[in-house]
């Protein structure tokens, strides 16, 4: 087998068929990678998705009931009640995506080094770079388009199994009339890209400290940050860094909706939506600056860390 | 001290200098595990760097594939290794030990993610290598035996085509089968004259033929380094008869070892012809030559036991 001596080192590979020399892309398959690895990223979401499924199944029962009290509302408020499971549904995937997301960087870059892959991982010509940054993607991009199609389909899902529920009673067709899911939809996409930019910087540190720490990761991520909230208070009676921490997890919405008071946390008309404002806030771009600082040290730290 | 370079029999102008290194160091903390080491290794060598626990053998190897900052010069196939890791693996492959492919993988992902990757990957001939073996596509890592695994990571690596292979430890834990089934694929499917094989191992006699060069390393440090034509030609072992011992050792032997009731004598530099009267000349293995080195060297730790290892191999 020592077609290599033939030719030069360098025409091999390139000519030979069978090499793949001109069509690598160590990106798109370091991310493939990492949903081999990490299949929580689709199968928890879709867990979630099968108990709310479940849960409106089992509460269809009542259903009617419910929607001919709701019809004698006004119909904001009407509107309001009947899209409330919907939002539910959503928020509790969008919730869990969050806790997959964070969980997933913690390991990220801390797993291949328990487990000595990263001598593999390291041994193959994908810079660290890439590597990171095909982590980073997972939170930031992956893990929110997954979940749109999911709670999509699972609103969707519900939305049949009101009708059905709503049928014999004849109130089926108020479901469609009260809740428009294409409408819903646009506001979800919209909401998972204010989510994902907000929470950029707490999945970057999160990065940083699985490329950083040697064990216990999370205590690590968590601990500190409390340590520090707590020290201020003690010391000057403060709780402006906590409070940062709480503006970090929650404070996207505020600017990046126009809630209105009589109706709670609803969003249902494309004009609540402020991206203008949203981009104006300087929380925002102060995250994606942290966000880039955290991964370019996770980027130094996988150069420099070896197998635990 | 200037180290000898590693020179082949003939110097030919146009052969490719693989690695070359001028005073390497490294050191954690107070701890000096590279003490300043010069490396000069051609293309077609198979070198094996053999030395004790913590010697700075795999600190060496590290810094060679860029996995470890280092003080003093190194070049590896014109790059620097850790500035330019990610280009540099495109000519190098490397097994670490057999522990390193990920548990979670299945042999198809693998295999998929390395040909995504690795510009001289050649999948079809890596299939050809698994086809001889009982791994199954489907199987995960973790689900491999360990002498599977190993036969695993030969595959990938052999379908690489790479300019230096890497292997430190790499037969670490597998049974005898399986050693030699390793070395056999590696020296019949994949060595030639463009590629470089540089070997660290605890097991030296299996290595013995297979190498065509030998460093020792300790404390940081080259304590020897010979072509393996150099060292057949420059040691010889005498199991000398008991009359003889005290003319034999009259020669300077550098190290002696009693077996079985007889001495066995190591000579460096010393005519074959006029060892002969002492008794049965044979050639050293590596491990005996090992044990009287770095019994000689005084900054070695206390010397090892008199018996050099028990091979694994008797041959």
């Amino acid at each position: 087998m020592n077609t290599q001596s033939d030719n030069t080192p360098e025409t091999t590979g390139v000519n030979v068929p069978g090499y793949s020399r001109s069509s690598t892309q160590p990106f798109f398959w370091s991310v493939r990678r990492e949903l081999w690895e990490n299949r929580s990223i689709y199968v928890a979401p879709l867990i979630v998705a099968a108990v709310v499924l479940f849960g409106s199944l089992v509460g269809s029962f009542h259903l009617p009931g419910r929607r001919r009290l709701a019809m004698l509302l006004d119909p904001a408020h009407r509107r309001a009640a009947i899209e409330m499971p919907y939002d539910i549904a959503a928020m509790i995937i969008i919730l869990t995506a969050f806790v997959i997301g964070v969980f997933y960087c913690l390991d990220a870059l801390y797993g291949e080094r328990r487990e000595r892959s990263i001598l593999f991982w390291k041994s193959l010509p994908v810079s660290d770079l890439t590597t990171v940054l095909s982590k980073a993607t997972i939170p930031l991009v992956i893990l929110p388009l997954t979940i749109f199609l999911i709670i999509v389909a699972t609103q969707f899902s519900m939305m049949l199994i009101s009708s059905a529920a709503l049928m014999p009673s004849g109130l089926a067709g108020t479901t469609w009339t009260n809740f428009n899911l294409f409408q819903q939809s646009l506001i979800l996409l919209y909401s998972l890209i204010v989510i994902a930019l907000w929470h950029a910087p707490i999945y970057g540190w999160a990065l940083l400290i699985s490329g950083w720490a040697r064990r216990a990761t999370f205590l690590w991520a968590v601990l500190p940050l409390l340590a520090i909230g707590v020290l201020e208070k003690l010391a000057f009676d403060t709780s402006h860094f906590l409070s940062m921490l709480k503006y970090r997890v929650f404070g996207a919405g505020d600017t990046a909706f126009a809630f209105r008071p009589q109706h709670g946390v609803a969003i249902d008309s494309l004009l609540q939506l402020t991206p203008g404002r949203f981009l104006a806030t300087p929380g925002l771009w102060l995250g994606l600056a942290f966000a880039a600082a955290f991964v370019v040290i996770a980027v130094r730290q996988r150069r420099y860390r070896g197998p635990l | 001290m200037p180290q000898p370079a590693i020179q082949t029999e003939r110097t030919v102008a146009e052969t490719m200098i693989t690695i070359e290194a001028r005073g390497l160091r490294k050191a954690f903390g107070t701890t000096v595990a590279l003490d300043g080491i010069d490396l000069h290794i051609e293309e077609g060598r198979i070198l094996g760097l053999v030395g004790p626990n913590g010697a700075g053998k795999t600190t060496a190897l590290n810094a060679i594939l860029g996995l470890t900052s280092y003080q003093g010069e190194l070049k590896v196939l014109e790059r620097d290794p850790w500035t330019q890791r990610d280009e540099l693996m495109q000519d190098v492959s490397f097994i670490a030990d057999v522990a390193v492919l990920p548990r979670w993988i299945r042999v198809t992902q693998l295999l998929d993610y390395v040909a995504g990757v690795h510009p001289r990957f050649n999948r079809a001939k890596a299939e050809s290598f698994l086809a001889k073996t009982t791994i199954k596509r489907t199987s995960k890592v973790r689900e491999l035996s360990k002498g599977m695994v190993a036969q695993l990571h030969l595959a990938l690596v052999m379908a690489i085509d790479a300019k230096l292979l890497v292997l430190d430890e790499p037969t670490l834990g597998l049974d005898i089968l399986y050693r030699k089934q390793f070395y056999d694929s590696l020296l019949n499917d994949y060595f030639d004259q463009n590629r470089t094989i540089v070997v660290t191992t605890h097991q030296v006699e299996e290595v013995q033929d297979v190498l065509t060069d030998l460093m020792f390393i300790n404390r940081g440090r080259i304590v020897l380094q010979c072509s393996m034509e150099e060292f057949d030609s420059r040691y010889v072992e005498v199991m000398v008869n008991p009359e003889h011992v005290t003319a034999a050792r009259a020669l300077k032997p550098i190290h002696e070892r009693p077996v079985f009731g007889r001495s066995v004598l190591l000579f460096d530099h010393v005519n074959r012809d006029q060892l002969a009267v002492y008794g049965e000349v044979r050639r050293p293995s590596i491990a005996d030559l090992f044990v009287a080195v770095m019994s000689n060297n005084t900054t070695a730790p206390p010397p090892l036991p008199s018996q050099a290892p028990a091979p694994e191999i008797t041959k």
